[in-house]
């Protein structure tokens, strides 16, 4: 299972280093939203400095539709979905491949809106060790959930509708515990951040596993 | 079938007339259970309507509002049984040994009526919150819950609308179901502790009306929580044989036209 995880893996990985989609389209798209983040509430950086821990979340919720949809729309063309199911590979082993690389690709992004945050809207950076905690873990739990969801959707007709509307909603704690733990380390107490970290891993590991379980099936169905 | 069968129409058309004969039965006995259910849903619920506005007394804290609450919770309740229904069938679903597209018409069924409640549980309560909080909605950790699940299963039902073999779309929504009933209590408990960690509910705590309802108050929310349990499962029951319906019309129909269709090309 690892050893087709990280094929799996490096292969997504390998895909957009050559096509550097996500360099050029996700990332600025995440730009854009924390500049229209700014637009939406003025330039005043005592309004902007509060809520940036929530913006840069709910950035990263929007830009991880894309990397799901991105990760599914690289197996839909030349029946690569068929050549995945054929080769053999451990469907657990897929899902936590294409969930890793969506990690992947999702933590450098977070690198840099956590530099947008600081530079647009003032945020103090401290707390360095919840701060990346609490991304790994959050990452993980929205990997997990949009890989799953991800499968269930491609393939359909609705697809690109769908997928939002079954995202946001499940995704809704990883929002409201990652904006409290980031709130907690900008605001340089980071130990009150811990709590919410766990809400954090308990969500992430729960659709880890239900993802290893459920993927195998849902790949099947074509 | 409009024309009656002719002679010459073939085997396959008598089989075709027994297996409706037969559905068509199954149909009439359907509807004669189920309409004693109604009636006796219907009499609950318009008991509750004449107890609640007319016997019961206004409370000595909220007045007249508190006759809302014979119907509130129960339309809550309604709802997360609804939806514990609908994930333990999709849960029946995904288990090998008791796989039936039975389990996903009824996870489907139930949560087509929870998503009603869910809808008409938030409409009655921000009616309530309305005069007794001051604001339509507060985020209160079990509305937020309940918003969320509105929408979880709104995400829900639009899955399972999507066309596909019907084991395809009965996986799809299973699984669909799970992720969405697993979301639940994270939701509950996190949107709790945001709010404790932030402030208390402002301007009235939301009473646990259950400590002061007695007489006829307490009967009257009793017949309400029976009465909509009623209501619940004659929907649902409709909404299984619908759907049941509509997959033997979809199965069906094709044949069932090509046979009228050369009925009466054999008539005329």
């Amino acid at each position: 299972m690892w050893h087709d995880a990280t094929l799996v893996a490096a292969k997504d990985l390998r895909i957009e280093v050559r096509s550097r989609v996500a360099v050029n389209q996700v990332a600025p798209f995440a730009i854009a939203v924390l500049l229209l983040f700014g637009f939406a509430l003025g330039p005043d950086r005592r309004t902007l400095e509060p809520a940036s821990a929530g913006l840069f979340w709910v950035a990263v919720l929007l830009s991880t539709i894309l990397a799901i949809q991105r990760s599914y729309s690289v197996e839909a063309s030349d029946g690569a979905r068929d050549g995945l199911r054929l080769s053999g590979l451990d469907p657990a082993g897929i899902f936590l491949g294409k969930a890793a690389a969506v990690v992947a690709e999702l933590l450098a992004l977070e690198v840099l809106l956590t530099a947008g945050i600081a530079l647009l809207y003032g945020a103090h950076l401290s707390g360095w060790g919840v701060l990346v905690l609490t991304c790994v873990s959050a990452t993980v739990g929205l990997a997990a959930v949009g890989t799953l969801y991800g499968v269930v959707a491609s393939g359909l007709k609705t697809r690109e509708t769908l997928l939002p509307l079954l995202f946001l909603p499940v995704v809704a704690p990883v929002l409201l515990a990652a904006t409290k733990a980031f709130d907690a380390a900008l605001a340089g107490t980071p130990s009150r951040g811990l709590g919410w970290l766990e809400v954090l891993v308990v969500f992430a590991v729960l659709y880890v596993a239900l993802g290893i379980v459920a993927f195998g099936p849902l790949l099947e169905d074509g | 079938m409009r024309a009656p069968p002719a002679l010459g129409a073939g085997s396959d058309l008598a089989t075709l007339t027994r297996r409706l004969a037969h559905l068509a039965g199954a149909r009439r006995a359907g509807d004669m259970a189920l309409r004693l259910l109604g009636v006796a849903a219907l009499t609950g619920v318009v008991a509750t309507v004449w107890l609640g506005l007319f016997v019961t007394p206004p409370d000595e804290f909220m007045g007249n509002l508190v006759r809302l609450l014979y119907v509130h919770p129960p339309m809550a309740w309604v709802a997360f049984l609804a939806y514990g229904v609908s994930a333990l069938s999709s849960l029946a679903y995904l288990w090998p040994r008791t796989r039936s597209l039975s389990f996903d018409r009824l996870a489907g069924a139930s949560a087509e009526v929870g998503v009603v409640f869910t809808a008409l549980t938030l409409v009655s309560g921000s009616i309530w919150g309305r005069p007794t909080w001051g604001a339509w909605w507060v985020w209160d950790p079990l509305l937020t819950t309940t918003a969320l699940l509105f929408v979880l299963y709104l995400g829900y039902l639009a899955i399972r609308k999507v066309p596909g073999t019907p084991e395809a779309r009965a996986r799809r929504s299973a699984v669909a179901a799970l992720v969405a009933f697993l979301d639940v209590p994270i939701v509950y408990f996190s949107v709790e502790w945001w709010r404790s960690l932030h402030q208390p509910p402002t301007v009235l705590n939301p009473t646990t009306h259950k400590t002061y309802v007695h007489g006829s108050m307490a009967w009257t929310l009793l017949l309400g929580f029976v009465s909509f349990t009623l209501v619940y499962l004659w929907l649902m029951a409709h909404r299984y044989r619908l759907a049941k319906l509509n997959e033997l019309e979809e199965s069906e129909g094709l044949e069932v036209a090509l046979a009228e269709r050369r009925a009466e090309a054999v008539a005329g």
